[in-house]
This record gives C-alpha cells, sequence and structure tokens, in this order.
C-alpha cells in the first residue's frame, strides 16, 4: 500500500497529478513543471517534502558518533543552531547517503533521503553501536520547504510577530527551534529559502496560509530541475554505494583534518584520492548542451580519455538548453553524447549552472 | 475547432477540410502524458509522409516521443510558431499546437482511424 503524506488531500485540491515515488504518492507537477521551475527562480514556491527521514539523535556521545558516521566533521557546529551538508560512506568509500545534520539546543537531528529510508536506519542503528546513543525517528513532522527570492518574506508574515526577527535573519545553514517548529535556512534548489520541519497536523492549515500569501505548490518535476540547475546531487541517480565521493563532486564534504578523527570509509576514500590524482579515478562534471535536445541520464559520453556517462539530464527553463551532470575519466578535455542524429558536442563546465537565478559559468 | 476528427491508437490527431488539405497533431491525452514540451522535430516541406511512419518527434522534460504520420501524403506547411512555443503543444493541443499540414494522396486511409468515441475508449 502506498504512502500519502498528510498533504495528501491538498496536493490533489492544488490539481497535482500524483505519481509513485519510492512507494510515496506524491505530485510531479500541478499543471507545468516548467511554470513552477520559474515561480521558484522569480517568487516562491513550497515543497511538501514530509516523505524524506527525519531522525533525532540524543545521548552524551551523540557528536562523537556523529563524526564516526558522516565525512564532513560534526564538531564544525560550535553552537546549536548551525547545520552542515555531507555524505555518510560504506568501509570500501562508498556513498550510503547524503545528507544534512543540523546541531540542536539538546541533541542533532538528520534528515536523510526517502528512497533509502529502511536502509539509512539499518545503518545508522549499526554504526551507533556501543556509543551511548538514542536514535528516534520523528514519523509525526512534516515538512515544507518554501524557496525563491520572496519565500522568508512570505513565510516570515506567518509566523508569530516574536519569531519573525530571528527567521528573518538565519543565515545559510542556519537554523532555529521555535515552540515545537524548527525552521531551517537550507535547501535544494539553488534559492534563499526555509525548510520548516512542524507538526503533520499543523501542516495542513500552514500550507493553506502559505498558498493564500501567493507562494505556489512546486511539485518533484520541477524540484529536480532546480536542483540539476543548482549543482545538486541526486542519490541514486549522480552517486550510490558503489561510487566515491570524489567521483561524485562531494570531496568538499569530507573533513581530511583531524587525521585522527577516524569516520567510516576514511581508508578507503583516501585511497580513492590517490587514484583520482593517479587518474583512475572519475570525476563527475557538468555539461550543457548548447543546440537543440535534452541530455539523458544514461546516456554515453564518448570523451578523449575514453567513455563516460551522463548521471542526470534535464532540460534547464533558465538557461533554455539542456544541462547534465557526467562522470567522466579525469582529464578528458572533450565530450560528445549520441543523440538522435549522431554525436553532438557537449560543453564541459563546473557541475553548477545556476545560482539565486544566475547562470554561474562563462 | 473542426469535429470532424479522426485519432491514432498512437494519439495523433487529424481533420481534414473541404479542399482535402489534412491538419495533424497529438492528443490533449498524449500532451498530458508528455508533460511541459522543449523541442519539437518538424517534417520539412516537401516531404513525403506514410501513414505509421515516424514524422516528427516531441521531446519533453520527461522523454522525447516519435510522431507516427496518422495518413500518407506530401508536407505542405509545418507550425513553426513551435520553434519558439514549444508549450502551444500543451496549452492548445487541438488548434494552435498543430504541427504540419499534409495534402492527402489516399483518403481511404481515413476510414481506418478512430472516431472520437472510439479514440475515447482507447484512453480508457
Amino acid at each position: 500500500m502506498s504512502k500519502r503524506t498528510v498533504l495528501y488531500q491538498k496536493h490533489l485540491d492544488a490539481g497535482g497529478k500524483i505519481v509513485d515515488f519510492a512507494g510515496w504518492e506524491m505530485p510531479i507537477n500541478y499543471g507545468s513543471q516548467l511554470a513552477e521551475h520559474k515561480q521558484v527562480r522569480e517568487h516562491a514556491g513550497v515543497f511538501d517534502v514530509s516523505h524524506m527521514t527525519i531522525v533525532d539523535i540524543h545521548g552524551t556521545d551523540a557528536l562523537a558518533y556523529l563524526r564516526k558516521l558522516v565525512t564532513n566533521d560534526v564538531a564544525k557546529l560550535d553552537v546549536p543552531g548551525r547545520a552542515l551538508y555531507t555524505g555518510m560512506l560504506n568501509e570500501t568509500g562508498g556513498v550510503v547517503d547524503d545528507l544534512i545534520v543540523y546541531r540542536m539546543q539538546d541533541h542533532y537531528r538528520v534528515v536523510v533521503n526517502c528512497a533509502t529510508r529502511e536502509k539509512d536506519l539499518a545503518w545508522l542503528a549499526a554504526i551507533a553501536g556501543s556509543f551511548a546513543v538514542t536514535l528516534a525517528e520523528r514519523p509525526e513532522l512534516a515538512i515544507l520547504a518554501v524557496h525563491g527570492p520572496e519565500a522568508i518574506e512570505r513565510v516570515c508574515t506567518l509566523l508569530p510577530a516574536e519569531w519573525q526577527p530571528v527567521v528573518g535573519a538565519l543565515g545559510n545553514f542556519r537554523c532555529v527551534e521555535l515552540g515545537d517548529w524548527f525552521i531551517a535556512r537550507t535547501g535544494y534548489t539553488g534559492e534563499k529559502g526555509l525548510e520548516v520541519m512542524l507538526p503533520a497536523s499543523q501542516a495542513p492549515a500552514f500550507w493553506d496560509q502559505l498558498l493564500a500569501t501567493g507562494v505556489l505548490p512546486i511539485g518533484l518535476g520541477a524540484r529536480d530541475t532546480l536542483r540539476l540547475e543548482a549543482g545538486m546531487n541526486l542519490y541514486g541517480h549522480d552517486m550510490d554505494e558503489s561510487i566515491s565521493p570524489l567521483a561524485a563532486n562531494m570531496e568538499q564534504t569530507i573533513s581530511w583534518m583531524p587525521e585522527e578523527r577516524d569516520f567510516v570509509g576514511r581508508a578507503a576514500v583516501t585511497l580513492h584520492k590517490q587514484q583520482q590524482l593517479a587518474g583512475t579515478l572519475p570525476i563527475l562534471i557538468g555539461l550543457v548542451l548548447e543546440s537543440r535536445g535534452v541530455l539523458r541520464e544514461g546516456q554515453k559520453v564518448i570523451t578523449d580519455k575514453g567513455d563516460g556517462i551522463i548521471t542526470s539530464g534535464t532540460f534547464s527553463p533558465t538557461l533554455n538548453c539542456s544541462i547534465a551532470m557526467a562522470r567522466v575519466p579525469v582529464g578528458t578535455t572533450d565530450c560528445h553524447v549520441e543523440l538522435r542524429g549522431g554525436n553532438t558536442a557537449v560543453r564541459m563546465v563546473k557541475p553548477n549552472f545556476v545560482r539565486f537565478g544566475k547562470k554561474v559559468f562563462e | 475547432m473542426s469535429n470532424n476528427l479522426k485519432f491514432a491508437k498512437s494519439h495523433e490527431w487529424v481533420s481534414v477540410d473541404e479542399s482535402g488539405l489534412a491538419t495533424v497533431g497529438i492528443t490533449d491525452y498524449a500532451q498530458s502524458a508528455l508533460g511541459d514540451v522543449v523541442f519539437v522535430d518538424l517534417p520539412k516541406i516537401g516531404a513525403t509522409a506514410s501513414a505509421g511512419a515516424e514524422v516528427a518527434v516531441v521531446e519533453s522534460v520527461k522523454a522525447a516521443s516519435d510522431i507516427y504520420s496518422p495518413v500518407s501524403g506530401e508536407i505542405v506547411e509545418v507550425n513553426t510558431a513551435l520553434q519558439a512555443a514549444p508549450d502551444l503543444i500543451n496549452s492548445s493541443p487541438l488548434d494552435s499546437g498543430w504541427l504540419y499540414r499534409i495534402k492527402l494522396t489516399n483518403a481511404a486511409e481515413l476510414d481506418g482511424l478512430l472516431d472520437e468515441k472510439a479514440y475515447a475508449a482507447v484512453c480508457e
């Protein structure tokens, strides 16, 4: 039986076209994913991401546990109200998932992907081992992500007066607990915005209020074009358990220092670093197709250093052409993709295309 | 919009005017299944189309989809507005989202196509 978030009826009321997403019935669009993409880049849109998995971590060993579990160093969150993006690896240095870790007043919170829920919960429990920690999944919380240049302002108008200044002033990757709501400046679109984690029972009313201020509902189709424009990975596509973070544009999520911090997969990924320097581990790059057509996942990339593959591809509404992420050999200088009608040249760029609505490459 | 529309099982429609000139497009069912259209590859004017053979490609955010001509004949006009506005196929699939106009070489082919009611049954 498929799962539904507490906002399922709201999606239907808004004209949502429902599809299966990892066992959940979710809206792929509410009419036009291109229009929804534009809405987020120019105004504000709301995504129901309540299908994602929230786990709270309590206990005296919470920090030590997280410093072992993830590649980024959670000790960097020196005070409550900070968050970071990271991967967690298996012993062979493959990516188990990517996630955000939030430091809250008395504990930590991680938000992991929906499609990897069972695997991740088992993994989190296994690594907890003999650490003095308690893991508590929070299925009774809904998550509404509101993003776009007008998003924070719109959300603030709906909050109690005494909350507005603190939420309005949140810096990037900062967060705050307010009553039983948790609000963070994190997101998956490359726009400013907030992720609001709130009791599910309160989500429908908040959704209605957001729509009443002119924030439009945004489906999973636009979510994918937005995140790809922003150069953000999608687990299961741009990386998976067989892929090193170094081959997935995730090196910046690894805190190599201090050397004594032994996180799971450290030895393996240290070796991957050597392999990459020797040219035997691939890299993840961005591709731009300046002529007609759409790059799609699974298409072969022909390079001057051997074959590569497109891991994510779509049409970029902001750039009005197709973009992709592709895994190719180190040192590649020339790429072609086999499209209908022959091999088409594509431009190589860093895997980051649009930020705050503007093209970021030359 | 004329009411003498005929349909193919592959979700193309064809409408014929008094002079025997046919207009072809895809149905509302098809545009909804495809999602937002971003590119359209139309046939060349003067080209020959054969019933059941690929004649055009409609590429959406979701996938590239081959369009099969429901009728045979010579392509005499294509909808150039679709270059700058491929979304016309989504917003007006039976009207301003038309794909091409064709001079029929075998009008009997129309008898083998579905009428509106039979096509609606296909979409069930």
